[in-house]
């Protein structure tokens, strides 16, 4: 963006300088909101520098000083932002941490981050900090923001926020000069956050991002959405999130729009509906929940809404989301869409908090085809983004009129994407991490010489220039003839298919993608009841024809897809057997948040693998579960192997 | 628990005896309740437990006995009047308003606390505007308390038990009692519900300063949260002590194991 943000002739080019900014050239603005007793209460641009200058004072007095670190832990809540903006002001870092962690969680990072000062929300997380205080003896100060049930806490740690606010206001009116000549101290190239990374893998790692760069990331999305000041988000989602930083105060400090806090996780739809916001983010999973409701709803509802729901959410699917992109679709549909826009899906956004949402992008993990074809074609304009923590979530994002399913979007202004040999992404972004903290072990790992990110997913670009991403760059394989093989993409492909609940797919240096499926019992046990068959039990599901051939369905369209992509053409799954048990963690085929280990998996079944790749009709497989009390028994099956034909880019129907 | 700062004794129940016919329900209890303690009153099915607090918010008239109450004594007394000395209950089977909102029953319970007149109430007219924001801050302090912002819409016919008991709580909170009387507040509920329950009567206490009397079955609560314990069996006391003092009591732990009598 050319637009140069100034106040009284310097650059606004870091958060303080930023706040400032607004608070001059639109002090009477809402700035952010919060329900508190049941209404919202909002402060101002000019009360949000006010309170920033009063925290950043208080902070200063007791002793916080230019390269500290800052822990904030806690809900979302306007003064845990506030703190955020202190920190800065004073040359120091926020580190927010996940507030349902468990004290030990935080240990690590308490420790790594050396925290001196941390602000916290309420008791619950106060207890957390005391209880680990053996264990930080640099710990010094706990600040409170809710007072409640602390009443009788003596530790001499322990400061209430608008204690520490009067201090401040003390210290200001002694130093009135301070607060102005720290603000102009701060560089642009300082660390403004550290974020840890969850650590599924390793110990959490503190990624630092700088005002430069993180600013670059909020103006790049602006320009591309054109966010202004009018409009209004709802941040929900945890402080310690990238995408909770980027969205609830960057970009606001940015573009100068309205952040609302919610009244507690629980009210979240409720204050949803309240605020109305223009601009939302919401990982897949939140999408998903949403429309389970409502689908539960209309199952209640009565037969004739019922009658309108299906009847003009068909009209939806078939045009909706052609209309919002602005192709041609006939005037019969076009009318239509617009009844069912007055009768059903206008009341729909109204009960989804979603009548104002100008843009809402969902990022993190792959979004279900139905899930996303049902809000973009009710006219929710929902998009896909793609990024990691390190990138400050600022690499891909699908332009408006160009949101497909499989595609994470165009690369964002200033950012460079190269598909290195292995398949791996590599970025150069604007808005990279400048190191990870005290770990330039990491660092180097992780950034190339010449100044890329590898991120470790592996992806590749389409005809129209979208990245689509297919995996983790270590899971990706070759078959013999050198075709890209993606198990976890075929298999989220797979997946998506109510009927099958789990996939694992093999292929890596054999000759052809062969896969276990894993039935879903309730889907598919519901559609064996409709058409009148019985079944005694999992195992005798899992083996009856109907089903091999319900599932060989599934699979033959998910070829038919793959068919239409010259470079995944050759992955199609040419064999699948269905196991005659359900993949379970307590057997070590999951891990605890139900990934597949493709490996274990691989070895103890592998006398199916065998059979799969050796061409066998049949094999006969006995093996040991765990029961839930511990107990062991066996479960022995003769499984089926099903043969599907190869389907040719031309073959393709539709 | 024991260090805690007690007050004077603010309830005191003197040689009460309650009959219904020739059912002896109650036959000479006499105990003390001292300013914001956690009192706790056990005894097995029939011992006279509910019977007790009936007695105490004056829906019973005890044949003998008096009840003393912040210095004031009495024999028969009538539930509204024991509500404006500030006592405040809820009960064993809940009674709410069920087609009515969380935050409608809450605010049920200030009535007495209301001035303006029926009138003026039902135009939302002159000074009654203002008297009710006020009230309507007071409740949404509980509903915050509480913890339950989430359900304040929600007819109360439609929440589960947990919750009905918890908004229960927050009519009982709203009248601003100095006593509040719970007749089993965690009966039916499941071991996260109890938690829940236990950290708002501590905290209650611990805020507001208020002083419990509370009946309860699952022993592990009571001998957690309460300051003292009296144990009722066949309308008679048989003990009354701390917890580690009841725990070790012969009488009642035959009342709770059973010997021939």
């Amino acid at each position: 963006m050319t637009q140069s943000v100034t106040t009284g002739g310097v650059v606004a080019d870091t958060y303080p300088r930023l706040l400032l900014h607004h608070a001059e050239v639109r002090g009477g603005r809402a700035a952010m909101r919060e329900k508190d007793l049941g209404i919202w209460q909002s402060w101002t641009w000019k009360q949000y520098a006010e309170e920033v200058r009063r925290l950043a004072c208080g902070l200063a007095a007791l002793g916080f000083r230019r390269g500290m670190n800052l822990a904030v832990i806690g809900d979302n809540r306007p003064r845990l932002y506030w703190a955020f903006a202190a920190a800065q002001t004073l040359g120091g870092v926020p580190v927010p941490l996940y507030q349902d962690s468990v004290a030990q969680e935080m240990l690590y990072v308490l420790d790594n981050a050396e925290i001196e000062f941390a602000i916290v929300e309420d008791q619950e997380q106060v207890d957390k900090l005391l209880e680990l205080l053996p264990q930080c003896p640099r710990l010094k100060h706990i600040i409170y923001d809710d007072p409640r049930g602390l009443r009788n806490y003596s530790r001499p740690e322990l400061i209430a926020y608008d204690a520490l606010r009067e201090k401040g206001e003390a210290f200001d009116r002694a130093n009135p000069a301070f607060f102005m000549d720290e603000v102009n101290a701060g560089k642009t190239g300082d660390t403004c956050v550290i974020l840890y990374t969850s650590g599924t893998t390793s110990k959490p790692k503190g990624v630092c991002l700088t005002h430069a760069g993180l600013i670059a990331a909020a103006r790049g999305d602006i320009e591309l959405d054109q966010f202004t000041e009018r409009d209004e988000v709802l941040s929900y989602l945890p402080m310690a999130w990238v995408g909770d930083h980027l969205f609830s105060y960057g970009q606001a400090l940015v573009a100068g729009f309205t952040v609302n806090c919610p009244e507690s996780s629980e009210t979240v739809m409720t204050d949803l509906r309240e605020i109305g916001p223009t601009y939302y983010f919401a990982p897949p999973r939140v999408f998903e929940n949403l429309l389970t409701q409502v689908m539960i709803r209309m199952e209640d509802a009565s037969r004739i809404k019922r009658w309108l729901f299906q009847r003009y959410m068909s009209v939806a699917r078939r045009c909706g989301a052609e209309i919002m992109d602005g192709k041609p679709v006939s005037f019969a549909d076009r009318t239509a869409y617009a009844i069912g826009n007055l009768l059903v899906y206008g009341p729909l956004r109204n009960i989804l908090g979603m009548s104002r949402i100008r843009v809402a992008y969902t990022g993190g993990a792959a979004i279900g085809p139905d899930l996303y074809r049902f809000y973009r074609s009710i006219g929710i304009n929902l998009k896909q983004l793609y990024g990691q923590t390190e990138t400050a979530a600022y690499v891909c994002k699908q332009p408006n009129g160009e949101a497909k399913l499989d595609t994470v979007g165009r690369p964002l202004a200033g950012v460079e994407v190269r598909i290195v040999e292995s398949g791996e992404i590599w970025v150069k972004t604007p808005s990279m991490l400048k190191e990870y903290y005290k770990r330039p072990d990491a660092s180097a790992e992780s950034i190339s010489p010449d100044g890329y990110f590898m991120t470790g997913d592996a992806g590749f670009f389409d005809g129209d220039g979208h990245l689509k991403i297919i995996d983790r760059a270590k899971d990706v394989g070759r078959l013999n003839d050198g075709t890209l093989f993606a198990p976890q993409f075929l298999e989220n492909k797979l997946k998506f298919f109510p009927f099958i609940k789990e996939a694992v797919c093999f292929g890596d240096k054999h000759d052809m993608v062969c896969a276990f499926l894993n039935i879903d019992m309730a889907a598919v046990g519901n559609w064996v009841e409709r058409r009148g068959l019985a079944y005694a039990g999992y195992v005798d599901l899992a083996s009856r024809p109907e089903v091999y051939a319900l599932l060989q369905d599934c699979v033959e369209k998910v070829n038919t897809d793959l068919a239409a992509e010259a470079s995944l053409a050759g992955s199609q799954i040419r064999r699948f057997l269905v196991l005659h048990k359900e993949l379970d963690a307590d057997d070590d085929e999951l891990t605890r948040t139900r990934k597949v280990r493709r490996g274990f998996i691989a070895e103890k079944y592998g006398v199916l693998v065998d059979a799969l790749f050796g061409g066998q009709e049949h094999c006969i497989i006995e093996t040991e579960v765990k029961f839930e009390d511990g107990r062991k028994g066996s479960v022995r099956a003769d499984v089926r192997i099903c043969d599907l034909p190869l389907v040719t880019a031309t073959a393709k129907a539709a | 628990m024991n260090s805690r700062n007690l007050g004077e004794p603010i309830l005191g129940v003197e040689d009460i005896s309650l009959a219904f016919g020739g059912v002896k329900a109650i036959s000479g209890v006499s105990f003390q309740v001292r300013e914001r303690e956690i009192f706790a009153i056990i005894g097995p099915n029939g011992a006279g437990k509910s019977s007790m607090l009936n007695v105490i918010n004056g829906v019973y008239q005890p044949q003998q006995g008096t009840v003393r109450f912040k210095g004031k004594a009495w024999t028969r007394m009538v539930p509204h009047e024991a509500a404006k000395l500030g006592i405040a209950r809820t009960f064993q089977n809940i009674a709410l308003f069920k087609g009515m909102t969380v935050l409608d029953n809450i605010m049920t319970g200030r009535t007495l606390k209301m001035r303006s007149s029926l009138l003026a109430q039902a135009l939302y007219w002159g000074k009654n505007q203002r008297e009710e924001l006020e009230h309507r801050e007071k409740v949404e302090h509980i509903v915050d308390f509480l913890q339950i912002e989430h359900i304040r819409k929600t007819p109360v016919g439609r929440l589960p038990y947990g919750l009905q008991k918890r908004v229960e709580l927050a009519r009982a909170l709203a009248a601003e009692p100095v006593l509040l009387l719970l007749d089993e507040p965690m009966a039916g509920m499941n071991v996260e519900e109890k938690q829940d329950m236990c950290r708002f009567i501590l905290d209650v206490n611990d805020e507001f300063g208020t002083t419990i009397v509370l009946i309860e079955h699952d022993m592990g609560v009571v001998m957690d949260i309460c300051d003292r314990v009296v144990v009722l069996d066949y309308g008679r006391k048989i003990g009354d002590g701390t917890p580690d003092e009841i725990r070790a009591n012969k009488a009642v732990i035959d009342a709770y194991l059973g010997v021939a009598h």
